[in-house]
């Protein structure tokens, strides 16, 4: 029943993400907050992880995913899920193309598609920064807390950072140091 | 060398050297798929990453099956495919394995709470990029759509699907209709 579940799940997500992999996200999140698989903390984890090791981000997080609910079955599952749609659309595609790159239709849908994959990558931002500023929910004594305004800090640098074309690997890197350098300093 | 074999092992090469999914991955697709291998020609690049922006799914998957086809018809689409995934499948499975016995420890723990701010800067870098691109349509129509589903999906929790189809058909009725203004004004 689990694999099932990883499956449709992911089928799913594969079926109906442009856009790539952080469009993916505020899906993912969905999925697994609805089935229980993973807590808002762990899915930015594996964002993270995602990011560290070669490979799209996408197969990544399946992968994640399925091993941690399934182990290596769901791993495989989730994988297979997340890719079959793709390869099937491209396989009908490809045989016609030329229609398919002419047609006025497709121009259309995407012309609505990719601003509401920037939407989409807009909730996962705003998801994903609940989780790191307010992890226990908004209130006063978070702002005289000396860990808020480090990792706002942190954000601040490592945002100035990611548009100067700095890999990503090396700024998951300097932010894993200031998170262990924060953590013993502060005692958290 | 089995050209079947070839398209295995190369996408294989893909997949286990790109960092950061879809977009890094196309120069070095360029240069395998092109320069080295000559499968294709520079033009069927652009077709890929039209066709791969216009499809569902991971960049990456779209760009192997449309290569592996091309080249060498299904049974070439599936083995890209199946090369261009098993890396980063073994190094993430391994990882998880791993990880788990490392959660516990303190300074691990300490170093995602620093990953997740970057997490975040890495996303925000990922949203103004798309933006910019719909940005130069210049059509107001697109900063609608881009605040209703950043309201759908962020606040009212409405599946992403439903969004997705939704703006999809947006898209295609405001196109149609935008044509035949046009065409009733050429009258």
């Amino acid at each position: 029943m689990v694999l099932i579940k990883l499956l449709l799940s992911f089928l799913k997500i594969g079926a109906f993400t442009f856009g790539g992999g952080y469009a993916m996200i505020a899906m993912i999140q969905a999925e697994a907050e609805h089935q229980g698989w993973l807590t808002q903390e762990e899915l930015v984890d594996f964002v993270a992880l995602s990011e560290s090791t070669p490979g799209p981000l996408a197969v990544n997080m399946a992968t994640f995913v399925g091993m941690r609910t399934g182990g290596v079955l769901g791993a495989i599952i989730a994988t297979l899920g997340i890719v079959l749609p793709s390869f099937i659309i491209i396989l009908i595609i490809a045989k016609f193309f030329e229609k398919y790159k002419k047609s006025k239709a497709v121009g259309g849908i995407m012309s609505g598609l990719k601003p509401a994959v920037v939407g989409m990558i807009g909730a996962a931002f705003i998801t994903v920064a609940r989780t790191v500023f307010f992890p226990s929910g908004v209130n006063v004594s978070l702002f005289s807390s000396a860990s808020f305004w480090i990792f706002l800090g942190l954000f601040a640098v490592t945002t100035v950072l990611a548009f100067q074309k700095v890999h990503p690997i090396k700024i998951i890197l300097l932010s894993a140091v200031v998170g262990i350098g924060a953590g013993y300093g502060l005692g958290l | 060398m089995n050209k079947n074999l070839d398209l295995f092992l190369t996408f294989m090469k893909i997949g286990a050297f790109t960092f950061g999914g879809g977009y890094a991955m196309i120069p070095l697709i360029q240069k395998e798929v092109c320069e080295n291998k000559k499968w294709l020609d520079e033009k069927d690049i652009s077709d890929i990453v039209a066709i791969s922006e216009s499809t569902p799914g991971p960049i990456a998957i779209n760009a192997a099956t449309f290569v592996g086809y091309k080249t060498a018809g299904f049974s070439g689409a599936c083995m890209a495919t199946l090369g261009v995934v098993l890396p980063s499948f073994l190094i993430i499975s391994l990882i998880s394995l791993i990880l788990t016995q490392f959660q516990s420890i303190r300074a691990v723990r300490y170093a995602f709470m620093g990953i997740r701010a970057a997490v975040l800067a890495l996303i925000l870098k990922a949203l103004w990029m798309m933006f910019n691109q719909v940005k130069k349509k210049k059509k107001p129509f697109s900063y609608a759509i881009i605040g209703l589903s950043l309201v759908l999906t962020a606040f009212l929790e409405i599946d992403a699907v439903f969004v997705i189809i939704g703006c999809g058909l947006f898209g295609l009725i405001w196109s149609l209709l935008k044509r035949k203004e046009q065409s009733n004004g050429a009258d």
